[in-house]
């Protein structure tokens, strides 16, 4: 069903040119973003890594993997996998899916 | 050029945006019944809801040459209450002659709860003992891929309900195949900081290439744009697509969609 070869009318010259700069700006955003953590006043330890900032790291290694279907990738390692409904006392959801068993960090 | 704009909450909306969106080439609106950024004390508060639905909306509407519809239910974040939301499931059926109601919705899941997917399943019920269209919310989050594999199964388990006529919305890059696979229709919801940009909106049309695709704004009391359709198309007429590519994924497909209802009529060619 898909047909992602061609679909877009632009040449790969007219993509780059209208939408580099909005992009490139969007990853200095999520650069500046990790510094500010950084800067944070309480100094939290790497090991401590909020469960959304390390899925937001993981996610990264899709965009440098060279295949195909990205933003659908990225969505789907961000997305709670299990398949039973839940009770009322699930947490909100945050963005980022945090499997209480994937918590140790290395 | 004209375009309709199949989820909007025009009661969280002002005059003013009724005023723009006309100038921007809306000619018609369909409004789910939705959680109002509170939770509803009493049944007798979904009673006043649909009669504004119903009956105010629609002549605010048209004093801008707008045709506005709706859809009623049980939102699926006040559907943790079983008690309430069984009162105002009872409440629906005198609602649904209404001559702008188009069917049930947006019913669906917010937390993916054992309790929503209760009432989830019997609004597919009461959609399917009334004949009723489908429009069905997914989560935002998270939570979308797990809530939309839900709901998707609930339609199926009901065994009686025609996938083309349901739309289910809120669909991204990760959700649309599966609902498309389903034979459902998939709406593109374009929210300024979550769900789906108009850029990433236009890219799945692309990709997916199909006539069961359609965009909302989703407007609401919220961060929303009730001018993001049209902004959706010129994003696709800034890449390049032609002029009936642009009115199929803006104005066609939904009128297909929406004139499976019999009270759909719209007052503007196809054009
Ligand atoms: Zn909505």
């Amino acid at each position: 069903m898909t047909n992602p070869r061609s679909s877009c009318p632009m040449t790969y010259r007219q993509a780059v040119d209208t939408y580099f700069l909005e992009h490139r700006s969007k990853l200095i955003d999520v650069a500046a973003f990790l510094d500010r953590l950084d800067r944070a006043s309480d100094q939290q330890k790497p090991a401590q890594e909020d469960h959304r900032v390390a899925a937001l790291r993981n996610a990264m290694s899709i965009l440098l993997d060279g295949q195909p279907d990205r933003a659908k990738r990225v969505l789907e390692q961000l997305s709670d996998p299990s398949r039973s409904p839940t009770d009322t006392t699930s947490p909100p959801a945050s963005g980022a899916h945090h499997d209480t068993q994937d918590q140790t960090t290395p | 050029m004209n375009y309709i704009d199949p989820h909007i909450h025009m009661v969280s909306r002002t005059t003013d945006d009724y005023q723009r969106m006309a100038m921007a080439g809306c000619v018609a609106v369909t409004e789910p019944a939705f959680w109002a950024g509170f939770d509803r004390v009493s049944p007798q508060g979904f009673d006043g809801y649909f009669r504004q639905l119903t009956e105010f909306e629609p002549s605010r509407a048209a004093a801008h040459g707008i045709d506005h519809y709706c859809w009623l239910c049980i939102n699926p974040k006040e559907a943790q209450d079983l008690t309430l939301a069984r009162e105002v499931i009872g409440m629906i059926p005198a609602f649904l002659d209404r001559p702008n109601v188009l069917g049930i919705g947006e019913i669906g899941l917010n937390k993916n709860t054992k309790n929503e997917l209760i009432i989830l399943e019997e609004q597919i019920a009461l959609a399917q003992r009334h004949d009723q269209l489908i429009l069905v919310h997914t989560p935002h989050l998270e939570d979308k891929l797990k809530g939309t594999r839900l709901i998707l199964d609930a339609i199926r388990r009901n065994g009686s309900i025609d996938p083309a006529r349901v739309l289910i919305d809120h669909a991204e890059e990760h959700t649309v195949g599966m609902i498309l696979d389903a034979g459902h229709w998939a709406g593109m919801t374009l929210y300024p900081d979550s769900k789906c940009t108009p850029q990433r909106a236009v890219d799945i049309i692309e990709t997916y290439s199909h006539h069961r695709l359609v965009m909302n704004s989703a407007g609401d009391w919220g961060h929303s744009d009730p001018l993001s359709v049209p902004q959706a198309r010129m994003e696709m007429a800034r890449r390049g697509h032609n002029r009936d590519t642009i009115t199929d994924a803006t104005l066609r497909n939904p009128a297909a969609f929406l004139g499976q209802c019999d009270k759909f009529q719209l007052q503007t060619s196809l054009d």
